[in-house]
């Protein structure tokens, strides 16, 4: 950094800095200030945080909606719901990824690359399109149902949509690729002589995996898990599209307090929870991964 | 019985041959080399009897058991890996202690092998040290110590020394043969460097282009060279290329531009008027202002290299042929650039070579 003068450094990280700030930090500054206000009818649908009474300024933030979502347990059990439905979805993204992750790092070169396109394939098309597609296979005369008919498996069809099925099945089909592709990341660094050193102290496959490869991936692992885990917490599309009455998740009630009920006071103090609770295990992942990377 | 038994093994990659009927055998505590250029095919023989790899054709017998369908982690033989292959995620202590878990040994022997290996290697007190935390030079101690914790009865060393510097690399040297003879543990090296071979394996074996083409002891192989390529491969050498003719009461080689023939050595029994090469190694020659008495080539001193402890001539004959000579200590101080010499050495040293 010798070549660069204090000014010079100073500028190369405040841009990002300043980007951040203006369209990251302040959005999420004014949902904190909506998320103290009343709801009220106009435009916008909130009320002001600093108002001007007769006698002067007056600050006019209440904790009400902090406190409605509290008192409420459908607020705690959308959040309890969408940590679990994510939770599952994220294992099982683990446990479907970590086979298909380690297998493209062991192949060869060229046949590495068409997997790793067909990988990523899925975002060519609108994420949005692909859920709904998952409508047409599972409803109650979609492909499936109708394919297992026809063969005589079924007398029935059986309830593959809206339900906590179909709301994981979304999850896991649309995460899937973004645990794959770090755990690739991870597994294709992995220096193959440390594999053939345990075997050759005498370790089995097994002993190798859980002793060396394993250990030796988790940080491909945490950054797979986090980036399934943290957007499926907040996930609205696939409950909505996917999910049954029953289906609770608080990207969902976010989206039914924004635009059914028009409160929006009550949908920016939902979403300021739901960024305190997700930083939590962000802010702990981090540093785990930042001491992976100081080995 | 051999501790390691290779008969006629070959391996191909593809269009190409690694190894290529290799047979050897292995006397047990022997300080064994495998020397050749990089891409002989030697490290694919090492992982071959390691079980990395498994042979197309031929056997692997290691201590009377044939290999063939033994896995890695069931052969009773370890490797110390070029990149030494340490588990980052682990401290020295855990490295070393590694194999001997799979064995599921008890904690107390684990602990007691591990203080041991650290002493053998001259690195206690670093047990809790991570690998990344280490030299060099430690983590090739590490490596190696790791290797010999589970007591093989073949240590397989793939490179052990390149990744060191050069004068850490002359003193490991002789640290090995010092912990072979101490262990008792047959040592397989494969090497690329001639002078590590010679210096270390108390037996040699020259692969080229997957083939061996020459196995004894380091004298043997640096004194009588059985081909033109260990001629070059192991040593500076002088070659002089001709056809067998009759000389003055022995065989001489009859070389174009040359006046006189190069008397052989004596007792060369072949047939005249063959292809021969003859081997000179440049310690061999003798460099005189005057003519000595006897068969000597005329040449002019090109330039002197000073190695420290001896200097290297270089010469150009009356023919154009380039010629080195070893002269010890400061003896080259009475050949200055332009000198005019003869160049002359006793018969017996020359190596005759056929083909």
């Amino acid at each position: 950094m010798t070549g660069l003068g204090r000014l010079g450094r100073l500028v190369l990280i405040g841009v990002p800095f300043f980007w951040l700030a203006l369209f990251f930090l302040l959005p999420l500054l004014i949902v904190g200030k909506v998320s103290l206000a009343e709801s009220t009818i106009g435009i916008p649908p909130y009320t002001p945080l600093i108002a001007h009474d007769g006698r002067g300024l007056k600050l006019l933030a209440t904790a009400a909606n902090f406190a409605l979502i509290a008192s409420d347990d459908l607020y705690l059990r959308a959040y309890l719901g969408s940590l679990g439905n994510a939770a599952l979805a994220t294992a099982l993204c683990l446990i479907i990824g970590y086979p298909v992750a380690y297998a493209i790092a062991r192949c060869q070169t060229g046949r590495r690359q068409l997997l790793l396109f067909l990988v990523m394939l899925p975002f060519w098309t609108s994420f949005l399109i692909r859920v709904y597609a998952w409508i047409a296979i599972l409803e109650p005369n979609g492909l499936v149902n109708q394919a297992l008919t026809s063969l005589g498996l079924i007398a029935a069809p059986l309830p593959l949509l809206n339900n906590q099925f179909s709301v994981e099945l979304g999850l896991v089909y649309s995460y899937l690729p973004f645990m794959i592709l770090p755990l690739y990341g991870s597994l294709s660094n992995l220096d193959r002589s440390l594999i053939e050193a345990a075997a050759d102290l005498g370790a089995r496959p097994l002993r190798v995996f859980l002793g060396v490869t394993l250990p030796l991936t988790l940080p491909g692992i945490a950054a797979g898990s986090l980036l399934v885990l943290i957007p499926a917490i907040g996930e609205f599309v696939i409950p909505d599209l996917l999910g049954g009455p029953d289906t609770l998740m608080i990207g969902k009630v976010l989206w039914d307090e924004f635009f059914n009920n028009r409160d929006w006071p009550v949908a920016a103090a939902v979403a300021v929870v739901l960024v305190a609770a997700l930083a939590v295990p962000l802010l702990a992942a981090q540093r785990f991964l930042e001491r992976g990377h100081a080995r | 019985m051999a501790l390691l038994e290779i008969a006629g093994v070959s391996k191909r990659f593809g269009a190409t041959t690694a190894v290529d009927d290799v047979t050897l055998r292995l006397e047990r505590g022997a300080f064994f080399g495998l020397l050749g250029p990089s891409g002989c095919g030697k490290t694919t023989l090492l992982r071959m009897i390691a079980g990395f790899e498994s042979p197309d054709s031929g056997r692997i017998v290691i201590d009377g058991v044939d290999a063939a369908g033994l896995p890695p982690y069931a052969r009773p033989v370890n490797m110390m890996f070029q990149s030494y292959a340490l588990f980052p995620h682990m401290d020295v202590a855990g490295n070393i202690a590694f194999g001997l878990r799979q064995e599921r040994m008890d904690r107390r022997r684990i602990a007691a092998r591990v203080a041991e290996m650290l002493a053998l290697v001259q690195m206690p007190g670093y047990a809790r040290r991570r690998p990344h935390e280490l030299s060099g030079g430690q983590r090739q101690r590490v490596a190696l110590a790791r290797a010999l914790a589970k007591m093989p009865k073949l240590l397989l060393l793939d490179e052990p020394l390149a990744a060191l510097d050069r004068k850490l690399r002359a003193e490991t040297r002789l640290e090995l043969v010092g912990i072979q003879e101490r262990v008792g543990i047959t040592f397989l090296v494969v090497t690329h460097d001639q002078e590590e071979a010679l210096s270390m394996a108390s037996c040699i074996a020259v692969m080229d282009r997957g083939r061996l083409v020459q196995t004894g002891p380091p004298a043997e192989i640096y004194e009588r060279p059985a081909s033109r390529f260990v001629a070059n491969f192991v040593g500076e050498v002088n070659l002089f290329e001709g056809e067998l003719t009759a000389g003055f009461n022995c065989l001489a080689l009859a070389v174009t531009g040359f006046p006189e023939p190069i008397p052989l050595p004596s007792g060369t029994q072949l047939p005249k008027g063959g292809a021969a090469a003859l081997v000179v190694r440049p310690e061999k020659l003798v460099l005189s202002h005057a003519p000595p008495a006897g068969f000597a080539i005329a040449a002019t001193v090109s330039s002197v290299g000073y190695l420290g402890g001896g200097s290297i001539v270089h010469l150009a004959t009356e023919q154009q042929k380039a010629l080195k000579a070893y002269l010890p200590g400061t003896a080259a101080g009475a050949f200055g650039r332009g000198t005019r010499v003869w160049v002359a050495w006793p018969a017996e040293d020359g190596v005759i070579l056929m083909q």
